[in-house]
């Protein structure tokens, strides 16, 4: 899996408050789809036909609050991962779609930048600098914490939880032959 | 120093003398629950690359989503994880026709005051009303939970609310959270844990505590919580075998927000389309002419929700060309109702019994809609496309709302019915 970048511009995909899970993966393909390229394609299949058709690798997501709600189907994390986008910005997150973002290893930035920014607009966002610059303003991020960044940097979870597994072995032989 | 019940269970989990909201902690949960998705998080185990759960004591599978079998895709997922179970050597499965996996686990003792719950859907909020610390967690991290036995979460801020007043006749628990639901709204308790106490609770029945704590989720709730009691103990008793030690907030422990209510003048409440918290009371929505009425999944699918049902059916017979689903929420549930002939009232009466199991609910089968359909549920979600198909709309009510409705072939207010 691909490292976390410091710094992103994409072109901003713009959505409002409340954006589901069903309207991002509808529940009828969660036990007839496995394969994420064909998770891709449908895409907020219910909320907005062209976004599949028109997404560009690197493309921003920016939304209003609570996006992501719903149920816990990391689908739709892997769906818009596998369409390409690059990041997500929201003025908040629900949850669980929150930690599967982080699981995913798909960046996520919460603040108010959907005020400030119109579709097809460019969008910046500074990982290091906690901050989303937008054509018409910047607006601070609060930072993640130190657990879910190590999280975000190496890759998700599953290549996070490999490399400390094989810590743990190390530390284990060493111990066994010390 | 006061704690709040999140507070109180994950410092204990953590080990750790005291947490704080905000704070990071890493936990060993008590049980991990999964479903139907129990195959895809089986293939991301692998990629992790261990070879054997780290405690399979801790793993509840139950296969409820798509029971049985809709087609060779679902049955190849239910084959797989079968074959997982086998190979792990979990011994807490519980296969097709057991019944959805909220109302199983409970029902078959992995759920208890004080425990640490996680699991791979998001309703898992639903144990709480035992007293646990019960959170939906993804198919990722349920994965690095079975690799690893541990998982990381956020100490959550609290919120308290307390319900006061004896609910009207024809009304229950589904009325009290759908009002609550479209006060705070859909992330009015955005990552935040949410206690439910106050004499209205303390009334209710387990199955009732139930649908408040499956329904935090609808408000964005970590997790949702009713204090153990007198009636926690009994429905524990002969399920729960093991020593467990009950967690209490202190009275005066640091909650965000304390929010009152009194349900003494409730009206029964609708959840329009499509949103949960799109919440008005009935008599705004009487006389929406509708298809199909859904009665059951993990928030309504227990006895006392199909008595309500059959109490309101019995000897009548529902409107011509509407569809009556009933899915008792598990099999002991479904054996209940046809001891007491509950199932022969609603069977009489028009409805379509099918077996235990989240059905339509997710819109993979066993009822899905057609365009320009109308179904009135008591299931938790009416979002676009839910069930099915996203030119359909869906009201979500209570179990006696649905029942006259069903009657009526059009919403109702069930005090008329």
């Amino acid at each position: 899996m691909e490292r976390m970048k410091s710094k992103l511009v994409g072109c901003v995909w713009k959505y409002g408050d409340d954006v589901n899970t069903d309207v991002i993966f509808p529940g009828k393909y969660t036990y007839s789809i496995s394969d994420p390229k064909e998770m891709a394609q449908h895409a907020l299949e219910d909320l907005d036909p062209d976004f599949v058709k028109n997404v560009r690798p690197g493309d921003i997501i920016v939304a209003g609050r609570n996006f992501g709600c719903g149920s816990s189907r990391e689908q739709a994390v892997v769906c818009l991962k596998e369409a390409g986008v690059g990041a997500i910005v929201a003025k908040s997150f629900a949850r669980i779609y929150f930690r599967n973002c982080i699981n995913q290893g798909l960046p996520i930035a919460q603040c108010d930048a959907a005020d400030s920014v119109e579709a097809g607009e460019e969008l910046t966002i500074d990982f290091a600098a906690g901050e989303v610059t937008t054509p018409r303003a910047e607006h601070p991020f609060p930072p993640l914490s130190p657990e879910v960044m190590d999280i975000l940097a190496a890759g998700g979870l599953i290549p996070y939880v490999q490399k400390k597994l094989e810590g743990d072995d190390k530390r284990e032989r060493e111990a066994d032959s010390a | 120093m006061a704690f709040t019940f999140a507070q109180k269970v994950l410092a204990r989990k953590a080990d750790l003398s005291h947490v704080v909201p905000g704070q990071i902690v890493t936990v060993r949960p008590d049980k991990l629950l999964t479903h139907d998705n129990t195959a895809a998080i089986a293939r991301k185990f692998a990629r992790i690359g261990v070879q054997h759960l780290a405690d399979p004591a801790i793993s509840v599978v139950v296969l409820d989503h798509v029971v049985p079998a809709a087609n060779e895709t679902t049955a190849r997922n239910h084959k797989e994880i079968r074959a997982f179970v086998r190979q792990q050597g979990i011994t807490a499965f519980y296969d097709v026709g057991e019944g959805i996996c909220h109302q199983v686990l409970p029902e078959k003792g992995h759920a208890w005051p004080g425990a640490l719950i996680v699991g791979s859907d998001s309703h898992t909020t639903t144990h709480g009303a035992f007293g646990a610390f019960s959170v939906g967690i993804g198919r990722t991290e349920a994965a690095a939970v079975m690799a690893t036995g541990e998982i990381w979460l956020r100490v959550p801020q609290s919120l308290r609310i307390v319900i006061n007043g004896s609910l009207p006749p024809s009304l229950s628990a589904k009325d009290v959270i759908l009002h609550i639901i479209g006060d705070l709204g859909a992330d009015g308790a955005d990552y935040r844990s949410v206690e439910f106490s106050g004499e209205t609770v303390r009334d209710m029945s387990i199955a009732s505590r139930m649908v408040l704590c499956n329904m935090a989720a609808e408000m964005g709730a970590k997790n949702g919580v009713v204090l153990p009691d007198g009636k926690t103990r009994r429905w524990l008793q002969d399920r729960v075998h093991l020593p467990y030690v009950e967690v209490h907030p202190d009275a005066d422990g640091a909650y965000e927000r304390v929010i009152q209510y009194d349900v003494t003048a409730l009206a029964p409440q609708v959840a329009r389309p499509h949103r949960v918290d799109n919440v008005v009371g009935v008599t705004e929505v009487v006389g929406t002419r509708i298809d199909q009425a859904l009665i059951g999944t993990c928030t309504n699918g227990r006895l006392e929700d199909l008595q309500v049902a059959a109490e309101i059916l019995r000897g009548r017979h529902i409107a011509p060309g509407v569809r009556l689903l009933v899915l008792p929420a598990s099999r002991e549930v479904l054996l209940g109702a046809l001891q007491s002939g509950v199932i022969a009232d609603l069977v009489s009466a028009g409805a379509t019994v099918l077996n235990p199991g989240c059905g339509p609910c997710l819109g993979a089968h066993q009822g899905c809609m057609a365009p320009g359909e109308v179904t009135i549920s008591t299931a938790n979600r009416n979002f676009k496309g839910r069930m099915g198909c996203k030119e359909a709309e869906i009201y979500l009510a209570s179990p006696a709302t649905a029942a006259a409705s069903a009657l009526a072939g059009a919403i109702a207010d069930p005090r008329e019915a």
